[in-house]
């Protein structure tokens, strides 16, 4: 579904030089996995789902979504972000019909659907509230709505739950994983499954960008660990084989979730370590 | 909220009581500051004839007049400039001069150009409206939350849906708080541009008034002015607080 090419970043800085963010990172996701990024703070991993995104362009490389090069931004994809961003001056339903709204769906049938959607992530109660007056939690399960209503083949979650209390978080990732379990089949092998570029017919495709491995390997289906800014770059590549539906409660206490945790920090420490390293100089 | 109520109206009731005494203790010369009661008297008297209500009248329409043209165009101007940071650079020295410039010595300009009637006023208005709405709508749009502009882009928005469904709303919430000022602003064109040269209005009964040595006549054509300013504000009050009841709950 998306395949980096040799993608490398480079930004301007105030004082007239130049920081490169990523370095020529290469990497393709199947369509309908959950795959995480993790790495240290300012790794670049906001930039880089910001690239897969199409908000900003790559400064070199290419970018294949479904097959085709991305030019401007993603429309296979919805993007939920680490900061709020829920219209604040629209309701709750008006705020999760937003994108049939923009694609032209009449407002009726749009009020209809995000009902539905509403109904799904237990806020039925609170569709005609302002963002303002929700928690944060029923904030971030008004967005899922607002990204899934429009049913995209990609969503990029950049540190989405990272803000939250540890049990809203917990039950917010369990949350996600019910809504995408239940999209759809996972994908099987075979021949019709093996081109990545096919349109989705199950589940979506998730790239999922957090600095806590915990959640990266509860969550997902594949692991992709960056090296510490500046010119991060990929470290290692791992597949999570743990059996879905996951019980996330339990999951994170059996012993095969520990051993690969094991595996996978020891690539994460070292970047951890160089990233504070270079962060008190 | 009752108790507040309470304190303001002692408050001014000490201030005209303190004033009246004054002025029947002969501390204070009625000829220069006049005397709370024949202020009344006044305004009363200007009610009951009804002679006040075509001045205010007049006066009100030029303050909205004067709202109205100039808001379209600052909230306009603001729009264009905040959406074109090389055409914001362009115009940004000549907005600040226009800006600097002290409206009063316009008046005359504007009664040459536009006559005695109510355009000149109008116009004066406009220009103290405008740059209010003008650098309102500039700040509102420009200050739009990125991460806001991204998610709706995101989610399928058109160059004009961004417009209409983050970048306006969000300056609405600024133009919305500078609403009382512009109003206020509003009308002081109007009254300003009436004491400099006209046949109605408010200003019109205050040089009036100023012309033939008649302090109780200014003072209460001051009052008159500020209970409809207060008046207005009120519900201004109320229309903002309800386009804008998103804000905080």
């Amino acid at each position: 579904m998306i395949h980096l090419d040799d993608v490398s970043r480079t930004f301007g800085t105030p004082d007239g030089g130049s920081y490169r963010a990523l370095d020529r990172i290469s990497f393709s996701i199947a369509a309908g996995t959950f795959c995480a990024i993790v790495g240290p703070s300012g790794c670049g991993k906001s930039t880089l789902l910001n690239i897969m995104a199409g908000l900003i362009p790559p400064s070199s490389g290419a970018l294949r979504v479904g097959g085709a090069e991305l030019t401007g931004v993603n429309r296979r994809a919805t993007y939920m972000f680490q900061q709020d961003a829920l219209l604040p001056w629209k309701d709750v339903r008006d705020n999760v019909a937003l994108g049939l709204t923009l694609a032209g769906v009449a407002r009726a049938e749009a009020h209809a659907r995000a009902d539905a959607w509403l109904e799904r992530v237990g806020l039925t109660a609170f569709r005609r509230h302002f963002p303002s007056q929700l928690s944060g939690g029923m904030r971030k399960r008004v967005t899922m709505a607002q990204n899934w209503i429009i049913d995209r083949d990609v969503l990029l979650m950049d540190e989405p739950f990272s803000a939250l209390d540890i049990h809203t978080r917990q039950r917010m990732e369990a949350e996600l994983l019910g809504l995408w379990e239940s999209s759809g089949e996972a994908p099987r092998g075979g021949a019709a499954d093996t081109r990545l570029d096919e349109s989705r017919t199950g589940r979506k495709t998730i790239v999922f960008v957090t600095h806590d491995l915990e959640e990266a390997l509860a969550l997902a289906d594949r692991v992709i660990v960056l090296s510490a800014g500046p010119a991060s770059r990929v470290v290692s590549d791992h597949v999570v084989a743990i059996a879905r539906p996951r019980d996330l409660l339990e999951l994170r206490t059996q012993p095969g979730f520990l051993d690969l945790y094991r595996t996978v920090w020891a690539d994460l420490r070292d970047e951890v370590i160089k990233s504070q390293r270079e962060a008190h100089g | 909220m009752t108790r507040i109520l309470a304190w303001q109206i002692g408050l001014g009731a000490a201030i005209l009581a303190a004033w009246e005494w004054g002025v029947r203790a002969a501390l204070l010369d009625p000829f220069f500051v006049s005397r709370p009661g024949a202020i009344a008297g006044r305004v009363a008297e200007w009610t009951m004839s009804g002679a006040i209500w075509a001045h205010l009248a007049v006066t009100l329409e030029e303050a909205v007049l004067g709202l109205i043209i100039g808001g379209v165009l600052g909230i306009g101007l603001g729009f264009i400039l905040a959406r074109s940071s090389f055409a914001a650079r362009v115009a940004d020295p000549y907005i600040k001069m226009l800006n600097a410039v002290p409206r009063v010595v316009l008046a005359p300009l504007f009664l040459l150009w536009f006559g005695l009637g109510i355009w000149s006023k109008v116009a004066l208005a406009v220009t103290l409206v405008f740059f209010v709405m003008f650098f309102n709508t500039y700040q509102g749009v420009r200050d739009a939350d990125r991460v806001l502009i991204d998610n709706v882009r995101m989610l399928g928005a058109s160059e004009r849906q961004l417009v209409r469904h983050v970048l306006v709303p969000s300056a609405l919430t600024w133009i919305f708080s500078s609403l009382q000022t512009s109003l206020g602003f509003a009308m002081v064109g109007a009254v300003v541009g009436e004491y400099l040269g006209s046949a109605r209005g408010l200003g019109y009964v205050i040089s009036q008034a100023e012309g033939t040595f008649d302090t109780t006549g200014v003072f209460a054509g001051m009052f008159v002015l500020a209970v409809v300013v207060v008046i207005v504000s009120a519900g201004v009050t109320r229309v903002e607080r309800y386009l804008l009841r998103w804000k905080s709950s």
